[in-house]
């Protein structure tokens, strides 16, 4: 049924095929894409300003603030340590937002990824590498199994993932506290910050700068750049957007959206999992009510949302918001209330949101008038 | 009857771009009659009719209403002067009530309150002039569609509509249905009301009108009434006297049967098949054409025949049982289709022209290497696909919005031929192709049949049906009623056959 | 539309569908009793439970009810947690300032705020639903604690993530003669709670639930309980409120006929707005006296789930929104012992397992005797139930139900299709 093709030219191989650069239109889309974001942040910048003025607090003061910690290479350091897990949990999101599904459950994924992880981890005795390998796949099962009932479902019971992915949040809250003071619970340890057992050596990922930044966030970066190639450069991730794109000429041309919608939600969850293993590889070397962070998952979501749910972009929303996210310490010392910060962040996204689809509408009528008037110039052919 | 006609035009004439949907278009009803407007698809029919009941202005003639001259510019003008228009596709809420959808817009009471008991009395009213009734507290959801269309003629009725407009009304009832609803046209009649409908249902036309106006390609061609025509004469008014002369068709067809389709029925809406037991035997290098009038259950034979819609019989591709197949196997076992609507089910529009070739062909060896996709490669094959089906863009990474209908169809004819497939589905496949291209099209196909091809085509352009097929099967309702010789078939026998009538002997 | 009795198969005793509800509401609380003499649990309904239960369901209901006017307009809205979590924060704030009734009127305007901003960006921008939605809960969620920090931090009692309590208290009262409540300045015989205390079979509970209604009862509770059925005149007795759920339903015929689709789904959210910030207001003032960050717990997710449970009706939603209250209000007043319950779904499963073996519904049946058996086994086994578990109740809860009520649900047919107007066909 195959019919056999000229050979394209230009370089072989399939390292080349990865990068062969996108064309001209791609790079125009991308192009509008960054300005009407760029444009979209300097209207939230104006619209945070105008709430803290109006709230008795000096704008000026707060984001000379915010200027000057960029000043600082220790800041910087911050901003990409704080960065590794959103960059996770907005990969995680994003490769749901490809398909039009919404996993906001990444926060009872990754925190339940957490917890058996680094149980499982203070089990194990392995060499270095298999270690922190096997820690990393027992992260990785357990938030696509966690998903994996969201996607459960939403094939069978035919329950949006919206609502089931937030009640299973909830949930995993619940089943979390559960199982770690009925069972995973060190109660060797004295003191208040209670965890996991503590991983033993060979499961701690180490530092890139020591006490700085681990070398989580370079694990970060290869996740983001298989997710890239996945998703922009193989066939699954081909039938993952054609679904997204027109969920209907997909089955037509014989994509199973089920099959589909499973394994989008499966690959999330696992990646969700990765969310915390910054903290629990790098740095607290356990699990712990007040030892892993929260509220990652939601974070993701912005991240995801404000990075146009491309690789680049959020890499570079993840970076942002860490960024700010390492202020709130300075803020407080010159008095502007640091909630500000999260709060900046949400008015963001929004704006982003808004100002991007604008963007993209106004694009496309351009991008067809432009093609309607090539032809008409060049027509003969 | 007065003598001033109900509905007057003259010379309306309408334009799009590049398409002239309707010019010198003439139509005199006379008050209180049941006036018939017949023609096929592409006409002009709709155009027509929105223009009358004020969906869009004319470029150019003059509209009458009971003498006045009139100028609709929306649809709340022409209900003013009286003309009210019950739709195809019925515009009705299906979890509201009956009496709901009719007063929406329009409730009576006083200070926001509906006051039920006054909206009652006047359905109530109407529906007894005219000779029907509805259970005005049902949920639409749970009406038939004989009822539904009732529900749609009352709501007109509520708003003091007198010349009611009725868009191929019976297309979608069943024989009780129909009777019901001439019942319900006579009733509105003697009280008055004044009627036109458009219909390609030639037996019902002569049953129910007094006159009758046939369109044909974008004008008005004929008046005339059931006692000075008949059947015969009617179709071939409307398909035209001459059928377009096949350009020279020569087929080998050869003995193996690749596609074989027995008694394949699909379940409707209602309960009623859209698909009744049709069986289809198509042979390499044959191609058997599907004549009828959209909606008589073309789609769903399709659908059917490609894993997308749940159907009972059997479906063989070269010998291989593919009824339980899934989409993808049937593919896979050399069944292509060019499908019926693009936008929806053809083309992801925000995606470049390449992308939109890979789509179904991602596992292929040659657009892959490994895991990923080839994109130089794919790039290249649309290039030549491009090239070869003369489509219109600046490159293979234009987004397939911004091509025209034409072209976006051209990639989609290309894609699917350049798969080789062992039996192709097509529908409408030169729909929105300009002449040129078409007969390229055409060609194409002709050749991909010669090396063995098997093709199904629907198609309602007589030209593309009568000069691809080597024989003709009408679907009517359903069913498969006819199988036709294109070399000696007559307009009058296809119109015929097209529009209801039954083969009385197998020839 | 047919109706068969729970009476034995294959002859069915037909009955009108309020005869049905009350016969199944009598039997459930038949077995409830049965299970409380057996186990000894009274709390399952006692009339301290369904006092509860009561101030429970309120914020729930509102929630469910600010879900329903804006599907019914047509438009998701995922943002009612953020909507109501606004509510929270005004509700207290006014409460705090000028007290609990104006509270009230800060806290509906404080959810409408938070409508209005899904409204512009989902319909004058066209912004997917859900997306707005989730950015709407963040927003709320960290603008709160923005206006924490500068109007609450320095308060006595007040900090970033909790408020000064409330100035004043809206009055609770008891019903008197039935529930001892004063007439003038003597009082008045318990005689709910008498019957209550003897403790006989079926008697006694409907005393204690019937009491649980009656005593205690907040005057602002009675007030949004009217909003059922009010919500339900106004929707399908008005024409405003035929026009606002045909924007729902058919917007393209509904434009044609002269309905304004986009001022119409307009005012359906801001007025799902008000309702979110009236069930946060709820929480703020009636079910505690003071802000605190967290107070609505996902209950504007729970509030969609009875509005899917309840299919869309009002009075649907506050039979969900009794549901979760209820089983809020017995993890409340029972906390480990909540292994009672254990015993009574064993009870119901069994029954409505066996009912539909008999008339053949053979899946039905099979889960319904799965549940039971797991429901004894559970109860037999297990002696108290960790707290960390029953915190997730009500969300599992919401997943069954969701889980199994698919079938018979009927949505506004376009909620959440965006729509332009002048785009038919």
């Amino acid at each position: 049924m195959t019919e056999t093709t000229t050979a394209p030219s230009g370089p072989s191989g399939p390292l080349a095929k990865i990068l062969t650069p996108s064309r001209a239109s791609g790079l125009r889309t991308s192009g509008t894409t960054l300005a009407s974001s760029l444009l979209a942040v300097i209207i939230a910048l104006g619209i945070s300003a105008v709430m803290l003025f109006i709230t008795g607090k000096d704008p000026v003061t707060a984001f000379t603030t915010i200027i000057d910690t960029a000043q600082n290479t220790d800041k910087l350091l911050e901003m990409m340590r704080r960065a590794t897990p959103l960059i996770f949990s907005a990969t995680a999101v994003a490769i749901g937002f490809k398909m039009n599904i919404f996993n906001i459950g990444v926060e009872g994924q990754y925190l339940f990824a957490a917890l058996m992880a680094a149980e499982a981890g203070s089990h194990i005795s392995l060499p270095g590498p298999l270690h922190i390998a096997a820690i990393l796949a027992v992260a990785l099962i357990s938030g696509a199994a966690w998903a994996g009932i969201s996607a459960f479902l939403k094939v069978r019971k035919n329950i949006h993932e919206v609502i089931s992915t937030i009640m299973l949040n909830y949930i995993a809250l619940s089943f979390i506290q559960w199982l770690f003071n009925s069972f995973f619970r060190d109660d060797s340890v004295e003191g208040l910050n209670i965890k996991t057992t503590i991983i033993e050596e060979s499961g701690r990922l180490p530092d890139l700068v020591e006490g700085r930044l681990n070398s989580m966030f370079i694990i970060a970066l290869v996740v983001v750049a298989i997710f890239w190639v996945v998703v922009y450069r193989s066939t699954f991730g081909f039938k993952l957007r054609a679904s997204g794109y027109n969920a209907t000429a997909a089955s037509t041309a014989g994509i199973s959206a089920t099959k589909m919608t499973v394994i989008a939600l499966l690959l999330s969850g696992a990646v969700a999992g990765l969310v915390a293993m910054q903290s629990v590889l790098g740095e607290t070397h356990a699990y712990g009510p007040s030892a892993t962070p929260i509220q990652l998952g939601f974070a993701g979501i912005t991240v995801a949302l404000l990075g146009r749910n491309h690789p680049v972009g959020i890499v570079i929303a993840a970076l942002l918001f860490g960024f700010l996210d390492s202020t709130s310490a300075q803020l407080q010392l010159a008095e502007v209330p640091n909630s500000i910060v999260k709060v900046m962040q949400a008015i963001i996204v929004l704006t982003v949101v808004i100002v991007n689809e604008a963007a993209v509408r106004r694009t496309n009528i351009k991008t067809a008038e432009r093609a309607r008037a090539e032809l008409a110039a060049g027509s003969g052919a | 009857m007065s003598s001033t006609p109900a509905v007057e035009l003259r010379g309306i004439g309408k334009r799009f771009p590049g398409v002239i949907a309707n010019y010198d278009v003439d139509l005199n009803v006379r008050a209180g009659t049941i006036h018939a407007i017949v023609g096929e698809n592409g006409a002009g029919k709709s155009t027509l009719m929105k223009t009358l009941y004020g969906m869009q202005e004319p470029d150019s003639g003059t509209i009458s209403v009971e003498g006045t001259e009139r100028r609709f510019k929306s649809p709340g003008d022409a209900i003013s002067a009286g003309i009210g228009m019950v739709h195809q596709h019925f515009m009705l809420a299906d979890n509201l009530t009956v009496l709901e959808n009719i007063i929406l817009g329009s409730e009576p009471g006083r200070r926001g309150i509906i006051d039920d008991t006054q909206a009652r009395t006047r359905i109530e009213d109407i529906m007894s002039a005219i000779s029907t009734d509805l259970d005005l507290d049902m949920p639409v959801s749970e009406l038939g569609v004989g009822e539904r269309q009732r529900v749609e003629i009352v709501k007109v009725l509520f708003r003091g509509a007198r010349i009611l407009i009725l868009d191929e009304p019976t297309a979608v009832l069943v024989p009780e249905e129909v009777d019901e609803l001439f019942v319900t046209l006579s009733s509105l009649v003697n009280d008055g009301a004044t009627v036109i409908f458009i219909s390609h249902k030639l037996d019902e036309v002569l049953q129910v009108s007094n006159d009758i106006t046939v369109m044909r390609q974008g004008t008005t061609v004929a008046e005339t009434t059931p006692e000075n025509i008949d059947r015969s004469g009617l179709a071939e008014l409307m398909v035209g006297s001459e059928l377009p002369s096949p350009a020279g068709r020569t087929s080998d067809i050869k003995d193996d049967v690749r596609l074989n389709v027995e008694n394949l029925t699909v379940m409707g809406v209602e309960g009623r098949p859209a698909v009744d037991g049709a069986s289809i035997t198509i042979r390499s290098g044959e191609i058997v054409g599907i004549a009828g009038v959209e909606g008589n259950g073309q789609y769903e034979l399709c659908a059917a025949l490609l894993g997308l819609m749940p159907s009972t019989g059997t479906v063989t591709v070269d010998g291989a049982d593919l009824t339980k197949a899934t989409t993808r196997q049937r593919h896979d076992a050399g069944l292509a289709y060019i499908p019926f609507d693009r936008h929806r089910e053809g083309l992801m529009l925000n995606a470049p022209l390449w992308e939109n070739t890979l789509l179904g062909r991602e596992d292929e060896d040659q657009f892959g290497k490994g895991p990923l996709v080839d994109a130089a490669s794919i790039r290249a094959y649309t290039v030549d696909i491009i090239k070869r089906f003369g489509v219109l863009t600046p490159n293979e990474t234009t987004p397939a919005f911004a091509l025209s209908g034409g072209n976006q169809q051209k990639l989609i004819v290309g894609r699917t031929l350049t798969t080789n497939p062992g039996v192709l589905v097509a529908a409408h496949p030169t729909r929105g192709i300009d002449v040129g291209a078409q007969a390229a099209v055409w060609d194409e196909i002709r050749r991909a049949r010669d090396n063995g091809m098997a093709v199904l085509l629907v198609s309602a352009d007589l030209e593309e049906l009568l000069g691809l097929s080597d024989s003709i099967a009408v679907m009517f309702d359903g069913s498969i009623t006819a199988t036709l010789n294109p070399d000696d078939v007559t307009a009058s026998e296809l119109g015929s056959y097209m529009t209801g009538a039954h083969e009385e002997v197998a020839s | 539309m047919s109706t068969t009795s729970i009476s034995t198969p294959p002859t069915s005793i037909s009955l009108s569908p309020r005869m049905r509800l009350l016969s199944i509401g009598l039997s459930l609380v038949a077995v409830m009793s049965v299970t409380r003499l057996w186990t000894g649990f009274d709390n399952l309904t006692s009339s301290g439970t369904i006092g509860a239960a009561l101030r429970l369901t309120v914020p729930i209901m509102l929630a469910g009810l600010a879900g329903l006017w804006a599907e019914r307009v047509g438009i998701l809205n995922i943002g009612i947690e953020g909507m109501m979590i606004l509510g929270t924060w005004f509700g207290a704030f006014g409460a705090w300032k000028y007290g609990p009734w104006i509270g009230f009127l800060f806290a509906i305007f404080g959810g409408a705020l938070g409508g209005l901003i899904h409204a512009v960006a989902t319909i004058r921008f066209n912004i997917d639903q859900v997306i707005s939605g989730v950015v709407m809960n963040l927003l709320a969620f960290f603008g709160v604690r923005y206006l924490s920090e500068l109007v609450f931090v320095g308060q006595p009692q007040g900090g970033i993530s909790q408020s000064p309590p409330q100035s004043s208290a809206i009055p609770k009262v008891d019903v008197p003669f039935l529930a001892g409540g004063p007439v003038g300045s003597s009082s008045t015989p318990d005689a709910l709670g008498w019957l209550e205390e003897r403790g006989w079979f079926l008697i006694a509970d409907l005393a204690g639930m019937t009491r649980g209604l009656m005593s205690g009862l907040s005057l602002a509770s009675l007030i949004a309980l009217l909003l059922i059925p009010l919500s339900a005149w106004v929707l399908w007795r008005t024409s405003f409120g035929l026009r606002l759920r045909s924007s729902g339903e058919a917007p393209e015929a509904a434009e044609s006929l002269g309905v304004n689709v986009i001022r119409v789904r307009y005012i359906g959210l801001l007025i799902s707005g008000g309702f979110a910030g009236l069930g946060g207001g709820f929480l703020s003032i009636i079910s505690s006296s003071y802000y605190r960050q967290g107070q609505t717990a996902g209950r504007g997710f729970i509030g969609l789930a009875t509005m899917i449970f309840g299919n869309w009706r009002p009075s649907g939603i506050l039979g969900g929104a009794a549901v979760f209250g209820y089983s809020e209000g017995i993890k409340l007043v029972a906390g480990g012992s909540i292994t009672g319950l254990f015993l009574f779904i064993f009870f119901v499963s069994a029954i409505v397992g066996l009912i539909s073996l008999l008339r053949r519904q053979m899946r039905r049946g099979t889960t319904g005797i799965g549940v039971s058996v797991i429901a004894l086994i559970a109860y037999l086994t297990v002696d108290e139930v960790p707290e960390s578990l029953t915190q997730s109740l009500p969300y599992v809860i919401t997943l069954i139900v969701l889980a199994t009520a698919s079938q018979r649900l009927r949505p506004p047919a376009k909620a959440g299709v965006p729509y332009r107007p002048g785009g038919a066909h």
